[in-house]
């Protein structure tokens, strides 16, 4: 009976001591909550719903449908060509690298000194990483010279040009590898060598153990560092617009020309612009963490 | 076995030369200056130069406030979710991981358009609110680094101990978190601030378009317009980005936990 009559008169008493507790609570995050409101939610928010209006504020599909013109698709396709290119060669370079340095038998100095180094290129992008291209393989750079002299070859009557598709890929690698050098140790400090041992006992050659024991392992990171590296490209900027100027029109240069001076002539089109950048590196990131999600149950 | 270890050796030399030889192509066409013999003459002219140290001196100062300001932010918020609302975590990680995903361009453009100098907060209407702006900008550019970094810190050491140990003592919130928490995470805090500072010393795409003297536009505008001065400013910015991440090495040495009295 105890029991029965206890309840019944201790909700009155308990709730409101509870709720005060709780609000108290949360007091404690709300100056974070207000900043991500302020810095991130609302003006990301304000170009999405900008997105999906007219110049008069009424609900229209037709910037997203204009995003579809040639000069823009054209920009997009570039930025993913680059961007795609540079991941894709970052992650296999960058995975070569952090295996040879952790797995491939080299001295144990190796690993830590490959880790500073790449913690060092990975940071150092924009505007000074274009720079240090154009010194190098510019048309009197220091390599384009060397190879000129040394072999007689010379990389521009080749057909390169470091204002090119080419040239940005090479360039935006210079911070991917690193990148991928850095994402990539965890997985690859996860892969035992008592499988390796365990697959040799049983008579598998390399190629079988990479192909039946490593990759199925390692392929999930190794795709969603990639998806990384892509976003990381995509979003890029500063040292596109150092390198080229506006030669070559991958879309967050025309979003930086957009922003400066609407040379879209519609507001509402830049704000689209932007919703399908946002898009582009939303998926790429999302793919990433389902990925890491799928690995990590292996790689502990 | 051996063959692999030809092909590491080989991977590692790609490696070396994918990063050594541009800073050496840059070193050397910054000596350059001076037609047929190598000078320092490219760094004397940028040195001189005033607007090198205005623009220098502006964009350290900016980086020592979003420090700052992000220590104020993160360090309260982690340490609350670690002690009262371990349920929030997914989401306040999530959204420190935004502006990984957004990228600092569409950011931007989205300040522009809320905070224009008609709206209600108008943080683009005066040179300081803009660099007020630029100041929130940049916390928000380096949140993801700097929650992670905190975030480790405080899973390393027994943050329910201490605070218990601190309030039996008879400490308020203030000084368990100023003078408890903060000295235990101070190696984490610290590798946050200096790759703070990597990031924003150098940052271009947000001074640029909230026009401000900062020395990322600074370094771009040199590069549109000289020849051998950039090269000396790519050299001068590799060796500050390699400073941060050297400091960031000799913090992490001091593990959380033992900062105090270890040594």
């Amino acid at each position: 009976m105890a029991q029965v009559t206890h309840p019944a008169i201790g909700p009155p008493r308990a709730a409101p001591p509870w709720a005060g507790q709780l609000s108290w609570t949360w007091v404690g995050v709300v100056p974070f909550f207000v900043f991500a409101l302020m810095f991130l939610i609302l003006p990301t928010g304000f170009l999405a719903v900008g997105g999906f209006q007219d110049g008069r504020g009424h609900f229209t599909l037709r910037n997203l449908l204009d995003l579809f013109q040639p000069t823009i698709l054209s920009s997009y396709l570039i930025s993913v060509k680059v961007s795609a290119a540079s991941a894709i060669g970052g992650a296999l370079i960058g995975f070569a690298l952090a295996y040879a340095a952790i797995a491939g038998g080299l001295p144990a100095w190796v690993r830590p000194t490959l880790m500073t180094f790449s913690g060092v290129a990975s940071n150092f992008a924009g505007v000074p990483l274009a720079f240090a291209f154009l010194a190098t393989l510019g048309r009197t750079g220091l390599a384009t010279v060397l190879l000129i002299k040394l072999f007689g070859f010379n990389i521009y009557s080749a057909g390169f040009n470091l204002l090119s598709f080419a040239g940005l890929t090479l360039t935006y690698m210079y911070f991917q590898i690193p990148l991928m050098v850095l994402i990539i140790a965890p997985a690859i400090d996860g892969l035992k060598r008592e499988w390796r041992e365990a697959s040799a006992n049983l008579g598998a050659s390399a190629w079988e153990y990479w192909r039946y024991i490593a990759l199925p392992i390692l392929w999930p990171p190794l795709l969603g560092s990639a998806l990384l590296l892509f976003a990381n490209a995509f979003g890029a900027v500063a040292t596109a617009y150092a390198l080229t100027g506006s030669s070559l029109n991958i879309v967050t240069i025309m979003l930086f020309a957009q922003i400066r001076g609407d040379v879209l002539h519609n507001q509402n089109l830049g704000y689209a612009l932007a919703l399908g950048m946002i898009f582009m590196t939303a998926i790429s990131n999302a793919a990433y963490i389902r990925l890491r999600g799928r690995s990590e149950r292996w790689l502990r | 076995m051996n063959r692999g270890r030809i092909g590491a050796w080989l991977a590692l030399l790609f490696g070396v030369l994918y990063f050594f030889v541009p800073l050496l192509g840059t070193f050397e066409f910054s000596l350059r200056y001076l037609r047929g013999h190598y000078s320092l003459e490219a760094y004397r002219i940028v040195l001189a130069d005033p607007r090198f140290t205005a623009t220098l001196t502006y964009s350290t100062v900016l980086a020592f406030a979003t420090i700052i300001v992000g220590v104020v932010l993160v360090v309260p918020t982690a340490y609350w979710i670690q002690m009262r609302l371990p349920a929030l975590r997914p989401v306040v990680e999530f959204i420190t991981l935004l502006p990984l995903v957004i990228p600092a361009i569409v950011l931007v453009f989205g300040y522009l358009r809320i905070y224009n100098s008609t709206s209600v907060l108008p943080l683009t209407g005066t040179e300081r609110a803009t660099d007020l702006l630029l100041m929130f900008s940049y916390t928000t550019l380096s949140l993801p680094y700097m929650y992670r970094a905190v975030d480790t810190g405080l899973r390393a050491i027994d943050v329910h101990t201490l605070t218990e140990a601190a309030e039996s003592l008879g400490a308020g919130w203030s000084i368990i978190l100023l003078r408890v928490i903060l000295p235990n995470v101070r190696a984490a805090v610290l590798s946050g601030a200096f790759l703070t500072f990597a990031i924003v010393i150098g940052e271009f795409t947000m001074a640029s378009l909230l026009d401000r003297p900062a020395f990322g536009p600074y370094l771009q505008l040199i590069g549109a317009n000289r020849a051998y001065e950039p090269s000396a400013l790519a050299i001068i910015s590799f060796a500050i980005t390699w400073g941060c991440m050297g400091l960031i090495q000799i913090s992490a040495r001091g593990a959380p936990g033992q900062t105090a009295g270890a040594h």
